[in-house]
């Protein structure tokens, strides 16, 4: 997350910038939490996505428009479009198995660390969410936020 | 094996463009395997479909809704199927030496072709409607393609946009005749309508909207003008969009219907056959007049089209008989010579007849093609065409027609003396002697490639032994007829007749049809005197400009461009359309304040927000108390104990806090006063009525509970069948999974279409900015800016 000199206008503030290194990493986590989570606890894809969504916003307030193309490489519309595949892919999967569009289906596996976890094919659909809604904040900030101020 | 042939087609029109760039114009040649294969396959099943035994093939397509995808090759699919892929790879053949290897997007054009070609056979071969129609379209869809493949001359794009128009317009009338039919039928199955046809005025209005369509597409007057102009088109587009796809699929549908309405629909003989004898007439009186060859065939074309749809419309047994001889000849004829004007065209650089000069000594290869399928085409003896005229002829002296048979005998044998005019003067002007002049062309012009030369040859051929020995076609047209019409008793195909009032009817078309040639100097001078006298050109011109010109007045009214104007209508709709269902209810009690001190603090934050956002004057100030009145829902969600929504609307919160901020940079810092007292009373009362419309509305909408909850079901099956513990989440990726697939893809459809907007916005800034700079940069620095940028 460097800064760089032709984002014009832009006024750098070291609080801001400090602040926002500490707790970024901490809010993305929270942020998959969530997303892994909410099928039996508060959260989800789209709590999840608005979550990380705000994280974004907050490098985009310290470092400026620059600042967040170097934290998230992937184009807003990349995103969306990944968002969109993953979702309706899980329903199309439904059908290759022979069940009804979107039917949802589970696995259960035992991980090292985790212990028994129950793996849903709803995890995938709500990843699809997840990436949308990051997606669609992604874009907002850089279509309405893209010019400098004048 | 009929899907498969339609698919093949899809593959090589899929593969035709990476092919292009390896072989070049060889990928005609591979993309001519297509219509090959249908060939073969068709040859291989004649024997049986001919004997009366159609293949037929269904595909499960929407069961639900009672749609299957059936093909259905029966004897008059057959001559059609020869037509469309027979001379399809004729064209193919042809195109691979027509173009040059460095033309443009030709690998488009090959695929564009292929399609095509496969969407006439998918028509041809549809037995449900539905079905039918989709081919329909695709074949429009393709044939602005084609006629517009060179984008860079504003009459293609033009001409293939007036195809695409007249064409789509009919379809779209016809699609409404179907669906009428179809449901009068009972029925979307071709072959069971025509089985029982249905009665009544349902139907009759779908046949009259069908014919439409038929009439469109096939370009019968006063809908024909799009088909002249559709020569535009390189030529082997020219060549088969006139003889065997695109413009057959009205004659067909028309045959396919006619004998099953022809006499149990009183209208339907005078109208289709009129129909059919203007379009004929005035077909051929537009070709006399024509000096290009290329646009004399085109208006040829629409007077052989009018024959068909005179002779298939007529819906008698002979009729039938003729019009499927016709079809069969017209397509081997037309093809023919659009394919000899062009080699004409590449050879002496210009089609206009008046400066081609002894072309028959320059090309005699191309000029014995141009002169067997012209004779084919005025009706001489012992070509094909002569043979179906007199089956015409024969069809109207002796059908059970009534009253319509003299008058439609008269305009056919007129119509066919101006048919033998215009082919007389094809030939002359094309390839004749002319008197001296400035700019003549020829005899003296480079040879075409054997390549161009063999699928006119070809067909060329194919019409005469089919002429001198009709026995080999013969069982073809018979069982075609025969497939539409069981009354057809099979009768062969013979040059002659003995001396029958058919004959007299012939020798009659060739002597006057030779005397109006032989006094073309005189017709011409009297068609200049009559100049345009048929404004069907003039008709199109206004229609489009009356639509565009409708168009912008709806538009200047409902869209002044004023966003308060905007956001009353949608407000006021909002309260009003519902208010209408909420008068009749009861009102119910209003809840108290507050159930306990917790919400009632809360409660007079939200309130004293709301109350400071409408009083703010700085647009930031109110942006703030908007996202304090909604922090305050989101803490009453947290005590109602619904951790997953007061999350969502904390972060909806903050979120849309921060767009308005991005948002705000953009708009001036302090609300405009409304100086006008009225317009403020108005937007008051507009803001006041929604409010207290939404609180009413959400008090009665839930005590009108009148079903059980859906929670404890959602509650008990949350686990047992989602795996899944929290059940808002559940609802969301899974029992109502579908509606977030919708919702998510609908946000992201708007999202791309407004940051495309607000994209383009910026563009515009930019530039304009840009401008602004330069001009300024120059000012100061006395014009040295722009001198730099100099070239």
């Amino acid at each position: 997350m460097r800064r760089r000199a032709d984002d014009e206008l832009w006024v750098p503030s070291v609080i801001l910038e400090t602040g926002v290194r500490a707790v970024f990493s901490t809010i993305v986590v929270f942020s998959l939490y969530l997303l892994f989570a909410g099928h039996n606890r508060p959260g989800g894809g789209f709590v999840g996505g608005l979550t990380a969504g705000a994280a974004f916003v907050l490098v985009y307030a310290a470092y400026g428009p620059e600042g967040l193309r170097q934290v998230v490489r992937a184009p807003p519309e990349a995103l969306l479009g990944v968002g969109l595949l993953l979702a309706g892919g899980t329903g199309v999967a439904a059908l290759l198995v022979g069940a009804d569009f979107l039917t949802s289906g589970a696995v259960d596996v035992d991980l090292p660390l985790f212990g028994h976890v129950k793996l849903t094919s709803a995890l995938v659909f709500d990843t699809g969410v997840y990436a949308i809604v990051v997606g669609l904040v992604r874009m907002v900030l850089s279509t309405l936020g893209a010019e400098p101020s004048r | 094996m009929l899907f498969a042939l339609l698919g093949l087609h899809a593959v090589l029109a899929a593969s035709a463009a990476p092919l292009q760039r390896r072989l070049g114009r060889g990928v005609f040649l591979v993309a001519a395997l297509a219509p090959l294969s249908t060939v073969a396959y068709a040859a291989a099943r004649a024997g049986e479909v001919l004997a009366g035994r159609a293949v037929t093939e269904t595909l499960a397509w929407a069961p639900q809704l009672g749609l299957e995808a059936t093909l259905r090759l029966d004897a008059f699919a057959l001559l059609m199927v020869a037509l469309v892929s027979g001379i399809g790879v004729c064209v193919f053949v042809y195109a691979a030496g027509y173009f040059s290897a460095d033309a443009p997007k030709l690998g488009t054009f090959a695929a564009t072709l292929t399609a095509f070609s496969g969407a006439m056979l998918g028509l041809v071969l549809a037995d449900n409607l539905v079905l039918l129609y989709v081919f329909w379209e695709l074949t429009t869809i393709a044939s602005y393609l084609l006629i517009g493949y060179d984008d860079r001359r504003a009459d293609a794009r033009s001409a293939a946009l007036q195809a695409l128009l007249t064409t789509t317009a009919g379809g779209l009338a016809m699609l409404a005749g179907f669906v009428l039919i179809g449901e009068a039928a009972g029925t979307y199955a071709l072959s069971g309508i025509i089985a029982a046809p249905p009665s009544g005025t349902t139907a009759a209005v779908g046949l009259a909207l069908i014919c439409v369509g038929a009439f469109a597409k096939s370009a019968q007057v006063p809908l024909h003008t799009w088909l002249p102009a559709a020569m535009a088109a390189p030529t082997p587009v020219s060549a088969y969009l006139h003889s065997a796809t695109m413009v057959k699929a009205g004659v067909y549908l028309i045959a396919r219907l006619a004998p099953a309405f022809a006499v149990s629909v009183a209208w339907w003989r005078p109208a289709v056959v009129g129909v059919g004898v203007a379009t004929m007439l005035v077909g051929g009186y537009r070709a006399l007049r024509q000096h290009d060859l290329k646009l004399l065939l085109a208006f040829g074309t629409v007077s052989q089209l009018g024959f068909l749809i005179a002779l298939f419309g007529a819906g008698t047994p002979a009729a039938t008989f003729a019009g499927a001889a016709l079809l069969l000849a017209h397509g081997l004829f037309k093809a023919a010579l659009f394919m000899v004007v062009g080699i004409v065209d590449h050879s002496a650089h210009t089609r206009d007849l008046r400066r081609l000069h002894g072309l028959a000594r320059g090309l005699p290869a191309a000029f014995a093609v141009a002169a067997i399928a012209g004779a084919s085409m005025a009706g001489l003896p012992p070509l094909l065409g002569f043979i179906s005229k007199e089956a015409a002829y024969e069809a109207f002296l002796h059908g059970d027609l009534g009253g319509l048979a003299l008058p439609g005998l008269i305009g056919v044998v007129a119509g066919s003396v101006l048919t033998f005019a215009y082919t007389a003067r094809f030939l002359h002007g094309g390839f004749g002697v002319k008197r001296a002049g400035d700019d003549l062309v020829g005899p003296d012009v480079s040879r075409p490639s054997p390549g161009l030369l063999g699928a006119p040859a070809l067909l060329a051929a194919v019409t005469v032994v089919a002429g001198v020995a009709p026995v080999l076609v013969d069982d073809l047209v018979n069982r075609a007829a025969a497939a539409l019409e069981p009354g057809w008793t099979p009768e062969p195909l013979a040059l002659w007749h003995g001396f029958t009032p058919a004959l007299a009817a012939s020798l009659l078309t060739i002597a006057l049809g030779a005397a109006l040639w032989l006094a073309r100097e005189p017709v011409e001078r009297l068609q200049a005197a009559l100049a345009a006298p048929l404004g069907a050109d003039q008709a199109y011109d206004a229609t489009v400009a009356g639509t565009l010109r409708g168009a912008n007045a709806v538009t200047g009214v409902v869209q002044p461009g004023s966003l308060p104007l905007y956001l009353g209508v949608i407000l006021l709709v909002a309260v009003l359309l519902p208010l209408s269902g909420l008068l009749g209810t009861t009102t119910p009690e209003p809840p108290p304040f507050a159930a306990n001190a917790l919400q009632a603090v809360i409660g007079a934050v939200i309130v004293v927000a709301a109350c400071a956002t409408v009083v703010a004057r700085r647009r930031f100030t109110a942006v703030l108390f908007v996202g304090a009145a909604g922090f305050g829902v989101a803490a009453m969600f947290v005590i109602q104990g619904a951790p997953d929504v007061a999350l969502t609307q904390l972060l909806i919160e903050t979120l849309s806090l921060i767009l308005f901020v991005l948002v705000l940079r953009f708009l001036p810092d302090r609300f405009a006063r409304n100086r006008l007292r009225g317009q403020r009373a108005v937007r008051a009362a507009i803001a006041l009525a929604v409010g207290l419309f939404v609180s009413a509305f959400a008090l009665v909408a839930a005590a009108a509970r009148t079903a059980p909850k859906v929670s404890g079901e959602f509650l008990s099956r949350s686990y047992a069948e989602a795996d899944g513990a929290n059940v808002v989440n559940v609802i969301l990726v899974d029992f109502r999974g579908l509606d977030t697939l919708g919702e998510i893809t609908v946000l992201l459809v708007a999202a791309l279409g407004i940051a495309g907007l607000v994209r383009v916005g910026h563009l515009e800034d930019r530039r304009a900015r840009r401008f602004h700079d330069d001009a300024s940069a120059s000012a100061t620095l006395g014009g040295r800016g722009t001198a730099e940028e100099a070239p």
